[in-house]
């Protein structure tokens, strides 16, 4: 990889995984457990899909999916490295978890932009 | 240390200890940091889940009812409960570690470590609680 992009994945992991430390796991619980399985009243879709029309609503939610990509995209590779002892396949692990982590966020982009109420 | 070491004459083999793929079950702490390592897979499991959401709710009431039922399956029930738990892992890993990684100084003087972890478990509580009003409120 080259050397001067290495602070900028560094950034994103320590940008993403603090994200995903914050407000993951009431989303997680909420939207993942919670609202679906019934313990608690889920949301109406009309007042979910007005929020979500809010710009700064849509930029919340490009934030929470996206870092936390590049927070996988980065940890994800040391741990392929350390924990399968795949060091020869430096490249193409680093091309596929961050190639990955750049098409998740694009997508995300391009969904959250149609999204506008 | 094996007993099988073999050397050939005048050409000593370097003494290499294979390490084994499961070298992180020798001890607990090498556990904690695989499994660490390992919350990263369900955090990105989240992030898709989160963006399969929005996507169906772009699509319309019906889609985002079918997403609503598919999460009702045991599958994702049982995916869910399991990222929860990995999850859950990563913040409290992630704002234990925070003091070691980033060092506040105040009036040239380091702030203490419990204090900046304090910091990050109130924005967490405050944050988690503020999520879950706007989501409950309708």
């Amino acid at each position: 990889m080259a050397r001067p992009i290495t602070p900028l994945l560094w950034l994103l992991f320590s940008a993403g995984g603090t994200v995903a430390a914050l407000l993951f796991p009431v989303h997680l619980f909420l939207n993942g457990l919670a609202f679906p399985l019934g313990w608690l009243p889920a949301p109406r879709y009309e007042s979910l899909r007005s929020l979500v029309g809010h710009p700064l609503t849509r930029l919340y939610l490009l934030v929470l999916v996206s870092l936390p990509l590049f927070h996988w995209a980065h940890r994800f590779r040391y741990t392929l490295y350390d924990g399968l002892q795949l060091k020869h396949l430096t490249v193409l692990i680093a091309v596929l978890c961050y190639g990955a982590a750049v098409v998740g966020s694009l997508l995300a982009a391009y969904t959250l932009w149609n999204m506008s109420s | 240390m094996s007993a099988d070491v073999r050397y050939t004459p005048y050409h000593p083999r370097w003494y290499r200890r294979r390490v084994s793929v499961w070298w992180w079950l020798e001890s607990r702490s090498y556990t904690g940091f695989v499994l660490r390592e390992l919350t990263s897979v369900f955090v990105a499991f989240f992030a898709v889940l989160l963006l399969w959401q929005i996507r169906a709710l772009g699509h319309g009431p019906e889609a985002y009812a079918r997403v609503l039922a598919r999460l009702r399956s045991p599958l994702f029930v049982t995916l869910n409960a399991l990222a929860l738990a990995f999850v859950l892992f990563h913040s409290i890993t992630w704002f234990n570690l925070a003091p070691k990684a980033m060092v506040v100084r105040l009036k040239g003087k380091r702030v203490p470590d419990l204090l900046v972890a304090g910091a990050n478990y109130a924005a967490w509580v405050v944050l988690s609680a503020a999520v879950a009003a706007i989501l409950l409120r309708g």
